[in-house]
């Protein structure tokens, strides 16, 4: 069938108000930047909707299997069309039905007669399609209140436009629309989801590993480097800064009791996020803490390791169950990375028994026999950065 | 040498060898492992699975790599069958399908199915009024293969499938092990629910080929195991073939135009050339598959015709390899109600693209020189 372009409806940004421009074109941009490779992806925007079009249908193929990823779509139609003969209506109202499960949905047919001209009214010509559909697609039910397929049906000058499925698409905010964070990666489950979180509010992430060799092996750095690039996925270039941490954790060893050591870790570890977000010009931290979770995540534990620092840190996932947490990370795609088995630098040298309500005074006390300071500047100067999406398809090219 | 039975199998292009040896080499791990090696390798074979679906115009969970095209038949035929059971248990199936299908729908026919076979005409094309006649409410599977290997008769789908979705909520499957990388074959330009594609017939390698399904239809396995392949093929996915048949794939739809062109032409110029001889019959309709050109000889036996031309460094083959060791005569001929006086002397020409003209004039040259020796023409 021949698609002849996409109506995409906003999200949220439809609810703003002077803001809406903006919205709209970081919108246009994230869908031109998603799109680059078909470099003939035209995007006609309008106050409340906005039109793709493309110059063939393998295009805009492509087009349907990617738009549900990008943030600020609530949802998106393929419109098709066809010339004015009826017969082709017909046709074609058939071959969008066909592409539907309609099986036991409720079903009504829409029309609107711009060309006036059209020799059927528009009652004549909805009680004719209807019909049609209706003998043609078994199993339908007729509804005309909040049916489940609404069958469209524009009778322009030129041609027929007509549409009937609404894919959902990602919601949110338009990516970039809300500045720039920097999300603490450290490869478990939680983190990527807070990420995936903040991205949807429309938040451009870089991300912070840090890395212990030869404590930490290299997989479990390819491990942050694919979620990273997961991350990305969703519509815009993510940054990863990979800390060498090793001589820190070490000094804390030697420094430390073990059982504040954890939380002193923790504080190094955002001290040294601070100083990366200061140097991007992120505006905030962004951590995959989940209340109570471990011992790190105690009320008493995040005060003290929120006390280096008095930029905002956001913690989407600060009230959400383990399980539901699962379930995002499995519907981004980052599941089954995030639970190969690598160690990470918080599980080398975990204590056995970690404090769960460490004291900030004595923590401060600990910390105040050695200056990290120098450290910490040290591991920030020598990080790596790398930038994602990496395009793995070359690789396969040839291959393929 | 000069090979004419590129319908029995092709030789496998070199590129396509390389990409083998280079998945065997670089990623040969199971897919289904969780280490890093196992996902790389997997997001290879997903690529190809998605490089595959896009030709085919089909959501990408809806490729599945099989052994080959008897395997992707069979599974089309006892998949649906079963699956849709719930809509009936009558099943059509064209008279001139591989045996792949014909011994598959006889199988079912013993499993509660009712199969009843649509009948030619002297062209070898399905009857579309038949097919009209044959359809009931309870039809829940139609066969049809889209090019006739022992012909290479081309078969109206798009009006069959018409037929079909306007008398019948019956599937529609089709061979096309003889069509894809000859003509236009994917789920837009056919309105059909599944399809079969063999790699070796175009330059892939043997023991690899794929059924894919139009979106939302499904079937129910016939290899049980591990849940590979979505659940619907189990045993380890051989990624190395997998990536093969997606490249023989690419290969085979790109430039379609210009391979039918010179394939085309080719045949044209045998079919002239066969003609004037006075003994020759062309079985081949006018609207056949650009690549095959199937004739007979008067009271002759193909098989000596064969030996003849194979002495001469011409390799053709009787109407179908799978045959042509059968001392029975063909099903397709058969039913096409060919004369007796030549229903033993078929000789099946099939072209690739790497077949020269070069080589075309050399083949009449020695088929000139073998009829005038066994027929004295």
């Amino acid at each position: 069938m021949k698609w002849e372009k996409i109506l995409v409806r906003y999200g949220e940004l439809s609810t703003k108000g002077k803001n809406k421009k903006q919205f709209i074109t970081h919108l246009k941009n994230n869908i031109k930047f998603s799109f680059n490779d078909i470099p003939n992806v035209k995007v006609n925007a309008e106050r409340d909707r906005m039109f793709l079009t493309t110059t063939n249908d393998e295009e805009m193929q492509q087009l349907v299997k990617r738009l549900p990823k990008i943030f600020g779509i609530q949802s998106f139609s393929p419109v098709a069309s066809c010339s004015q003969d009826l017969d082709d209506i017909k046709a074609t109202a058939l071959k969008i039905m066909d592409g539907l499960e309609y099986e036991g949905k409720t079903f009504r047919v829409t029309v609107k007669r711009t060309d006036k001209r059209f020799p059927m009214d528009t009652y004549e010509m909805q009680s004719y399609i209807a019909s049609y559909v209706l003998q043609q697609c078994p199993g339908l039910i007729v509804q005309m209140k909040k049916p489940e397929i609404d069958l469209r049906i524009e009778v322009l000058n030129d041609a027929v436009y007509m549409m009937a499925e609404v894919i959902p698409g990602a919601a949110g905010m338009p990516l970039g629309s809300n500045g720039r964070s920097l999300l603490m990666l450290s490869g478990g489950i939680d983190s990527p989801v807070a990420g995936y979180m903040l991205m949807k509010r429309g938040v451009r992430i870089d991300a912070i590993h840090f890395h212990s060799p030869p404590f930490t092996s290299e997989r479990s750095k390819e491990k942050v480097m694919d979620l990273a690039n997961r991350l990305s996925h969703f519509g815009a270039t993510v940054r990863l800064h990979v800390i060498p941490f090793t001589d820190i954790q070490q000094s804390i060893q030697a420094q430390i009791p073990e059982n504040v050591s954890m939380t002193t870790t923790r504080r190094m570890m955002m001290k040294i996020s601070d100083l990366v977000r200061e140097e991007i010009g992120a505006l905030g931290i962004v951590t995959g803490e989940s209340l109570g979770q471990v011992a790190s995540q105690t009320l008493e534990s995040l005060t003290a390791i929120n006390a280096v620092t008095s930029t905002p840190i956001f913690r989407p996932l600060i009230s959400m169950d383990k399980l539901d947490i699962i379930d995002i990370a499995q519907e981004i795609d980052t599941y089954e990375t995030s639970i190969l088995p690598y160690e990470d630098c918080c599980t080398i040298f975990m204590p056995s028994c970690p404090k769960t309500k460490p004291k900030l005074e004595k923590v401060e006390f600990y910390e105040s026999f050695k200056d990290f300071d120098e450290l910490i500047k040290e591991a920030v100067e020598n990080r790596e950065v790398m930038s994602f999406p990496i395009k793995k398809t070359n690789e396969f090219e040839n291959l393929l | 040498m000069i090979y004419f039975d590129n319908s029995a199998t092709t030789k496998a292009h070199s590129e396509i060898i390389n990409t083998f040896v280079a998945v065997n080499e670089k990623f040969w791990a199971n897919p289904a492992s969780i280490h890093e090696f196992g996902h790389h390798t997997n997001e290879l074979l997903e690529t190809a699975r998605e490089q595959i679906a896009e030709i085919l115009q089909t959501p990408s969970d809806k490729v599945y790599f099989t052994s080959g095209g008897t395997e992707s038949n069979n599974l089309a035929i006892f998949g649906l069958a079963n699956k849709y059971k719930y809509r009936g248990n009558h099943v059509l199936i064209s008279a001139i399908e591989h045996p792949s299908v014909l011994e598959a729908g006889k199988r079912l026919s013993t499993q509660g199915f009712k199969v009843e076979y649509i009948p030619v005409n002297k062209d070898g094309v399905i009857s579309l009024e038949e097919v009209e006649k044959l359809l009931r409410d309870d039809t829940v599977l139609v066969s049809v293969m889209h090019v006739n290997n022992e012909t290479g008769a081309i078969q109206p789908i798009k009006e069959l499938s018409s037929i079909v979705r306007g008398n019948s909520r019956a599937l529609i499957h089709i061979d096309a092990v003889q069509s894809f990388g000859k003509m236009k074959v994917n789920f837009d330009e056919l309105d059909v629910d599944a399809i079969t594609i063999s790699s070796h017939k175009i330059h892939g390698l043997k023991g690899s080929g794929l059924l894919a399904l139009k979106k939302f239809i499904e079937v129910e396995p016939i290899l049980f195991g591990g849940g590979q392949e979505l659940g619907i093929r189990s045993g380890t996915t051989p990624v190395p073939l997998a990536v093969s048949t997606a490249k023989a794939v690419r290969m085979a739809s790109q430039n379609i135009e210009d391979h039918v062109e010179k394939l085309q032409k080719m045949t044209n110029d045998l079919a002239s050339f066969l003609q004037t001889f006075s003994i020759v019959k062309l079985i081949s309709p006018e609207n056949r598959a650009p690549h095959i050109l199937t004739f007979s000889v008067r009271k002759l036996k193909g098989e000596v015709l064969i030996n003849a031309l194979q002495k001469e460094g011409v390799l053709v083959s009787t109407s179908s390899a799978c045959s042509s060791r059968q001392i029975k005569t063909s099903h397709v001929l058969k039913a096409m109600h060919i004369e007796d006086d030549y229903i033993k002397g078929v000789i099946r020409l099939s072209l690739s693209t790497m077949n020269t003209l070069d080589e075309i004039q050399q083949f009449k040259k020695v088929f000139r020189h073998v009829m005038n020796v066994i027929k004295g023409e």
